[in-house]
């Protein structure tokens, strides 16, 4: 499994055409307590860079893009009673939705933990 | 993901200027604090998370930094008269070490600012919103008679002492009067004030604050800011919060946030701070807008500030509009979740006609329709010391 991020502060991790998608811990640290997320819909199509979810924090809410083109397959139902997960484990247990991918090649437009962290730094 | 909302931190002013460090910018730092832009200063907007920050001012009591306001002195003979030709408070009974929530309003009634001033005895000391200081000062160096000297204390920070137990922390610091037949700071009670000696350190003190909490704010010099915030944080009650909490602790009391909840457009009357327009000033008026203000008290403000409770965990920000049936009817002007409720609460300005308590709305947040129900303010009872 190979995870990629967005400069949007997404994470996308990747298992065949299957991806899985969050916020990273870095985005979470910014937002603050976060108090709802409001999930995609499963079958909906997610274009790259629309906005499908968000995530709502007692400081703002925020909108989470789709780091790809796809088919949102299921989402983190965990998250409907417990919201602050996506604060406790935002790159694991706080994951959003799961996406189809129709163009596994468009990843290679994302950044790896490496070029991800050196962004972060920049900021 | 990204931002969608204002963080309720206006960036008024500072967008082309570096923002300025406050006394205790290095001390915020070193507790760890996140420091964000706000009213043209570098502010701490939270340390360990605003829903902790939050919840433990409620319960103890938390620390705020608050020397980005104004802090003002309007002195000379006739200051009373001319300060009453600028707010609609009744300035003249104001006896010493009293403090009172005025409005410094323009000359239709719209509010340019909210303010407290307190009767030190031979002065009046005025305490500002940051974001607005520099057109506040600029108003009243416009309009006080020449022989009114107003200083600005640029070096002085404010911190405020919040929550049910300020009072048992702030004892302990042994503060005593410094005038001869002085308030102990024990027989404080809210909205009042004075000025105390602590190791040597001079502190302007009141009973007083933004929270709904009983509370104080001191003036102390920047000097001594950190040697003040240090004395009071070695107290196990007290923990230093960041504006993140202040600006939901003060949501949760009800209580207006100017530039969000309160501007030029709105006027004391929809806001809901006719109790800011003093029984005298009603009957003899003379203040900006007098016409205009009585008039409303008369007849009833078209809007009603009011308070909502939202269905659900989504939140409704500010600039949300608020929907009864096919009617757009008002907007939210503050919005956000309720640590101490548990739920999400907001501010609008609505038709008169739908401020009831009970009167059930939608709202429309981002193209998502919410259900909103009118409520009582505050959303949480106000425990000041009176």
């Amino acid at each position: 499994m190979t995870v990629y991020f967005t400069q949007d502060h997404e994470w996308i991790a990747v298992d065949g055409d299957t991806g899985t998608v969050g916020i990273t811990d870095y985005a979470q640290g910014q937002l603050g307590d976060i108090t709802f997320v409001e999930l995609p819909s499963v079958g909906r199509t997610a274009a790259k860079g629309e906005a499908v979810c968000v995530v709502d924090s007692v400081k703002a809410a925020s909108d989470v893009y789709s780091p790809v083109n796809g088919e949102v397959t299921d989402v983190n139902e965990a998250l409907d009673g417990e919201p602050e997960l996506v604060n406790t484990d935002a790159e694991k247990a706080g994951w959003l939705f799961r996406v189809k991918l129709s163009d596994p090649a468009e990843l290679s437009s994302l950044m790896d933990k490496t070029a991800y962290d050196a962004f972060v730094a920049s900021l | 993901m990204s931002d969608q909302d204002s963080d309720q931190v206006p960036d008024i002013e500072a967008a082309d200027a570096v923002p300025l460090p406050l006394p205790l910018d290095a001390w915020h730092r070193a507790k760890g604090a996140r420091m964000v832009e706000f009213a043209g200063y570098r502010m701490p907007v939270q340390y360990e998370g605003i829903k902790a920050e939050h919840l433990w001012t409620r319960e103890s009591a938390g620390l705020f930094d608050v020397s980005h306001m104004g802090q003002l002195r309007v002195a000379g003979e006739g200051a009373v008269q001319a300060l009453e030709a600028l707010l609609p408070g009744d300035i003249a009974g104001l006896k010493p070490g009293r403090m009172r929530y005025s409005l410094l309003l323009d000359d239709e009634g719209g509010i340019l600012d909210d303010l407290m001033v307190l009767n030190t005895g031979k002065d009046f000391a005025i305490v500002v919103n940051g974001a607005t200081k520099w057109d506040d000062i600029g108003h009243l160096r416009e309009h006080l008679p020449d022989e009114i000297t107003l200083t600005h204390f640029d070096d002085q920070a404010l911190l405020a002492l919040q929550g049910p137990k300020a009072a048992a922390a702030l004892a302990r610091l042994g503060l005593t009067p410094l005038h001869d037949g002085g308030a102990p700071l024990t027989t404080l009670r809210f909205m009042q004030g004075d000025i105390y000696d602590w190791n040597g350190k001079r502190l302007g003190v009141s009973r007083s604050g933004y929270t709904g909490e009983d509370g104080f704010e001191i003036s102390v010099h920047g000097d001594d800011a950190a040697a003040l915030a240090d004395a009071l944080c070695d107290q196990p009650e007290v923990r230093p919060i960041g504006l993140g909490a202040r600006d939901s602790l003060r949501l949760e009391a009800g209580l207006p946030l100017y530039g969000h909840d309160l501007d030029e457009e709105t006027d004391p009357v929809s806001a809901g701070l006719a109790f800011a327009i003093s029984k005298r000033r009603r009957t003899e008026g003379g203040f900006p807008g007098a016409e205009r203000v009585l008039g409303l008290l008369a007849s009833g403000a078209s809007q009603r500030r009011v308070g909502l409770k939202l269905e659900g965990r989504m939140t409704a920000r500010e600039g949300a509009l608020v929907i009864a049936g096919d009617r757009l009817v008002g907007r939210v002007t503050s919005g956000g979740f309720s640590p101490s409720l548990d739920q999400p609460i907001a501010m609008a300005y609505v038709n008169r006609d739908l401020a009831e308590p009970g009167t059930a709305l939608e709202l429309d947040n981002r193209g998502r329709r919410l259900a909103a129900t009118v409520v009582p303010m505050p959303f949480v009872p106000h425990r000041y010391h009176r």
